[in-house]
């Protein structure tokens, strides 16, 4: 269903070397140098050969592990850095021909960024950071003021306008990053791991916040983790990074059911199968015999129907997106995947 | 048998060779030698009968002072560039400094005058010292707290009781001339340097060597470009105080974290943008740091300043020197200190502003946030308009005025008719065991070998190329037949620096040693480096007359700081674990101190020694004052004849040594560090 969709952004062969001269050294292999090559050549592949699409509305997130490349790849994406070779396409034009200027016209009405340590100006107070981006642009301070006391309100921060950075939490801090992030409207939003650096439970009230937010907003969103449990809350697809190569790119489900390699599998092998796992993959075929304690959705996942479906006697019917009985499931089907008995992996 | 040979030989001559190439043979060995040599340099001249030895023979001297004076003339009557006279930029420099200069001037201390001197009328009074004393307290209450406030209330009704108002009101027309255009140069030729490549590359070198160059070096040139008086004292105090500024912007702007510096281009900023709304301020509690040390810098100056025709305290120190004044001296001395501390203060608490301050002073309406810069100007209005009719409120008057002079010269007095005996034994002791002696041996060593010693110890210490460059400096020095001279300011120098690091480092381990001592000591050291170095000048040479003691004494106490500051930081840098190891093998105190603490701190104590040397060459010119006779003396002289050719020789003769000291101890710490594995 997202295939249909349009990619906003895209990118093709992408390389980011680090080293003595890397636009050179990639040429030379013929634009794809091994792992072993780089290594010989004491070269840095930060971002080796990525190929990834990013559908409009979708949220898409980059996970591996630290050091695998996540950050360099949304820079390249974003074009904070310069990509050692590739072709880089937003919104169906080659953003890598355009010009310092043509980039910042770019930068400020259609991107957005939100930062793992906030970069809030120290130097400023909350509406003064949310409005920074349109005071770049020039926008008249009245209009811009206005515009940030909409995202400051809607982020939660109504009534500490006048606070600096430094007297707020870090989860406050976080949250006025991604009011001045969305001040501009961006239609792409960038989120190098912005919940990393807050303690677990603030994380999990920032993680319900930014699904409010997106509920809202429907935004195309780039998504940097490296906590898989953040990843399957939030994605609608994952892109999971080993040593600056894309592994495998899935929907956080398939992930789990068909990884690519045992890195994959190691990722997702101690994250409770139903947390992922949606109706759609353990269901029976066929409507229940008889009568059914109730109808439950191919997208629902286990952990949110475990507890009534255990609590009945009788199985459930499963209706897929338009509303037809496409299977079934009972007791045994979610005991098997809160046990992990049967499930593959 | 030849099996045995073998293993017998090879150690054998390993022994030998690292006994060879060991540390003492070769500083020890070259100490005797040069000790012999310097002590029998009379009767080797006189058995080969070559005077050469001795004396650098003027015939073949090139004659750089002569040179440089006449290149100077020319630069300033006919140089052009591109059709524009040399003379014409030094004019418009002038100008843009004079300006603003007259304007505070104007403000603090004449007032607004129509017609030039006897006819001059007075249109508008200067500001009050009423208006003046209330603007600082408004000021410290705006920056800090009530505490700062009083503080600086304090300090400049000091200022105006103890009778120093005109002189102090000159002093900060200069300082607030020197220091927006030094640290705002500094901070532009900073963000220059951050932003293009080359113009970085191209000021290191320049910054290095300004940081080694003895302010007196550039004295001359400058008071024959922009002739006496405030603009070239002015100058001076900006060339000064500028390289400390650039730097700490290129290290601010680098420390920006990358975050901040992404965000910028991320939401769209253009260049300048970025800089000036993203970069600057972000580094902008670093820079003050930089601002505060412009300001302290600016305040070093003012009594060498005034030998170029700075006015103010400097000016009223620096007669009363000359004239052996005790009281004056003393009174204006003290006027920089307190001046010198407020501004300190301020500046420091301005840099230390916390947001929860900002925050508060942006509540309320217009007239609550501007609450302090209303009344201030209410003040400044009331008591220009009373002040016309009540001279009191305009100037403090003089009858209210206490005299402290006659009291410091009783003070002397006392202490000198009491003391005398044990200051002079304590004076003739130092003296006969330990400046004598040293200068012996210092002005003793003849040239040739002083030269071929010099580059043995660059090859020693730093290989072919450091030799090469302390051999052409030493060279240039022999050249210019200012040999003898140069060994005069080694020995004052030498002494003191000696003297100073075995008071320094013991006091830096002491600090280092618990919390209680390092506040004390730290306390200490602070105020040492508050005052302006000459300030140390004025007891001494009251109770030890002119001479080098009295200088080294001066010296010393000024150049104490850093040797204190890096031993204790290097303490302070070992790692824990270490000196555990050290506890653990069943160390005694003196061997933990011995074996494991002073060896790895002996890097850090090198460049202590340093910065130690750098702070006794640059107090030379002020020393000359009590009658040495080193190149510091040369200079003074130069800067009395307005000789430029004179001036400049000498004044390089001290920049060279200091970079030939500064890059052999860099090397020597280079080195040690490497051995000890911590490059
Ligand atoms: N400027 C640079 N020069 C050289 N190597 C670099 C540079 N920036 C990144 N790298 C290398 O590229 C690799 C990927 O770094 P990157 O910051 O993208 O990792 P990451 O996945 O974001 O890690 P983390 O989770 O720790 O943020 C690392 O090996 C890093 O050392
Ligand atoms: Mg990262």
């Amino acid at each position: 269903m997202t295939q249909t969709r349009p990619a906003l952004l895209e990118c093709n062969d992408l390389w980011k070397v680090y080293g003595h001269n890397p636009e050179g050294f990639v040429k030379a292999y013929a634009g794809s140098p091994s792992a072993e090559d780089l290594q010989a050549h004491h070269m840095v592949g930060a971002v080796r050969k990525a190929n990834v699409k990013i559908y409009e509305g979708e949220i898409f997130v980059i996970m591996g592990l630290s050091g695998s490349g996540k950050s360099t790849l949304v820079r390249c994406l974003s074009r904070l850095i310069q990509p050692t070779a590739g072709e880089l396409i937003f919104d169906g034009q080659d953003i890598l021909s355009k010009s310092d200027k043509q980039l910042i016209e770019i930068r400020r009405k259609r991107m957005g960024m939100v930062f793992q340590h906030f970069a809030l100006l120290p130097h400023l107070t909350v509406l003064q950071n949310a409005a920074f981006p349109l005071e770049v642009q020039g926008m008249p301070r009245a209009k811009r003021e206005e515009r940030a006391r909409e995202v400051i309100e809607l982020v939660g921060l109504k009534g500490r306008e006048n606070y600096y950075p430094a007297q707020l939490s870090g989860g406050q801090q976080q949250r006025v990053g991604i009011a001045r992030s969305l001040a501009v409207e961006p239609d792409l939003w960038f989120l190098d791991e912005p919940f990393s650096a807050l303690d677990p439970l603030i994380r999990r009230e920032m993680q319900d916040e930014f699904l409010r937010l997106q509920g809202m907003l429907k935004k195309t969103i780039v998504f940097i983790t490296h906590d898989f449990d953040e990843a399957i809350r939030l994605a609608d697809r994952i892109a999971v990074m080993r040593d600056g190569e894309i592994v495998q790119v899935a929907r956080p489900e398939e992930l789990v059911l068909n990884p690519a390699d045992d890195y994959v599998s190691e990722f997702t092998r101690y994250i409770p199968r139903a947390k992922v796992l949606t109706l759609r993959s353990i269901m029976r075929p066929g409507a229940v015999d008889g009568t059914a304690a109730g109808t439950l959705s191919v997208t629902d996942r286990v952990e949110s129907i475990a507890d009534e479906v255990e609590r009945s006697d009788t199985d459930f019917n499963i209706a897929d997106e338009d509303g037809r009985t496409v299977g079934h499931i009972g007791r045994r089907e979610i005991i098997d995947v809160l046990i992990g008995r049967g499930v593959n992996a | 048998m030849s099996v045995l040979d073998q293993d017998l030989k090879t150690p054998i001559r390993l022994r030998s060779l690292t006994w060879l190439r060991a540390p003492w043979l070769f500083w020890g060995g070259l100490l005797i030698l040069t000790w012999a040599v310097s002590h029998y340099a009379f009767d080797i001249y006189r058995a080969l009968d070559a005077r050469w030895i001795i004396r650098f023979p003027a015939t073949w001297q090139p004659d750089f002072e002569s040179r440089i004076t006449a290149f100077m003339d020319w630069l300033l009557h006919d140089a052009q560039l591109f059709g524009i006279l040399f003379r014409d930029v030094t004019r418009a420099i002038s100008a843009v400094i004079e300006a603003p200069y007259d304007l505070v001037v104007d403000v603090l201390v004449t007032g607004l005058q129509q017609g030039i001197g006897q006819q001059a009328v007075q249109i508008l009074p200067p500001l009050s010292w009423v208006a003046v004393i209330f603007t600082v307290t408004a000021v410290g209450h705006y920056t800090k707290s009530w505490s700062m406030a009083v503080l600086m209330g304090l300090c400049f009704t000091y200022l105006a009781v103890f009778g120093q108002w005109e002189s102090a009101m000159l002093t900060l027309a200069s300082v607030l001339i020197a220091v927006p255009i030094a640290a705002g140069g500094g901070l532009l030729l900073g963000v220059l340097a951050f932003r293009v490549r080359w113009v970085d590359r191209a000021m290191r070198p320049i910054l290095d060597l300004m940081q080694t160059v003895p302010v007196f070096a550039y004295l001359v040139p400058i008071l024959f470009m922009f002739g006496f008086g405030p603009v070239s004292a002015l100058v001076a105090t900006i060339i000064y105080a500028m390289p400390p500024m650039i730097r700490v912007t290129i290290v601010a702007l680098r420390g920006v974290p990358e975050e901040l510096a992404e965000l910028g281009r991320m939401v769209g900023c253009t260049r300048r943008q970025q800089m000036w709304k993203v970069l600057v301020p972000s580094a902008k509690p670093m820079l003050m740091v930089g601002v505060n040390q412009v300001i302290m810098l600016t305040l070093n100056m003012v009594i060498i300043a005034s030998m170029i025709g700075a006015g103010g305290l400097g000016y009223d120190v620096l007669t009363a020197l000359r004239r052996l004044d005790i009281g004056g001296g003393v009174e204006a001395g003290l006027a920089i200190v307190v001046l010198a501390i407020a501004l300190d203060r301020l500046s420091q608490a301005y840099a230390g502003r916390t947001v929860t301050q900002k925050a508060a002073q942006s509540q309320g309406g217009f007239a609550m946030r501007h609450r302090w810069s209303l009344s201030i100007i209410a003040v400044i209005l009331v008591t220009g308009l009373i002040g016309a009719a009540a001279s009191w409120l305009q100037t403090y008057p003089d009858a209210l005025v206490i005299n402290t002079g006659q009291i410091w010269e009783n003070a002397i007095g006392y202490i000198n008719v009491n003391y005398f005996d044990t200051l002079d034994a304590a004076k003739t002791f130092l003296l006969t065991w330990f400046l004598l002696p040293v200068r012996q041996f210092f002005v003793g060593i003849p040239w040739p070998w002083g030269l071929m010693a010099m580059t043995l110890i660059g090859l020693r210490v730093g290989g072919w190329k450091l030799s090469l460059l302390v051999f052409v400096l030493t060279g240039l020095i022999v050249l210019s037949g200012l040999w003898d001279k140069a060994m005069m300011t080694v020995y004052l120098c030498g002494a003191s620096v000696v003297i100073a690091s075995a008071i320094g480092i013991p006091l830096g381990l002491l600090a280092a040693s618990n919390p209680v001592s390092n506040r004390i000591v730290g306390a200490f050291i602070d105020t040492l480096q508050t005052l302006p170095s000459f300030v140390y000048l004025i007891p001494v040479v009251m109770l030890f007359r002119v001479g080098d003691f009295s200088a080294m004494i001066a010296i010393v106490a000024y150049a104490l700081a850093p040797a204190v500051r890096y031993a204790a930081h290097g303490i302070r840098s070992i790692d824990p674990q270490i000196i555990e190891a050290g506890i653990v093998s069943g160390c005694t105190r003196g061997q933990l101190m011995r074996r494991i603490k002073l060896p790895m701190i002996l890097p850090e104590l090198l460049l202590g020694l340093n910065q130690t040397i750098m702070l006794a060459l640059s107090m030379l010119v002020i020393t000359a004052l009590v009658g040495t006779r080193d190149l510091g003396q040369e200079v003074y002289i130069a800067l009395t004849r307005a000789n430029t050719g004179q001036g400049i020789v000498a004044g390089l003769s001290v920049a060279f040594i200091a970079i030939i000291a500064d890059r052999l101890l860099e090397a020597a710490a280079k080195r040690m560090r490497k051995q000890m594995g911590m490059a």
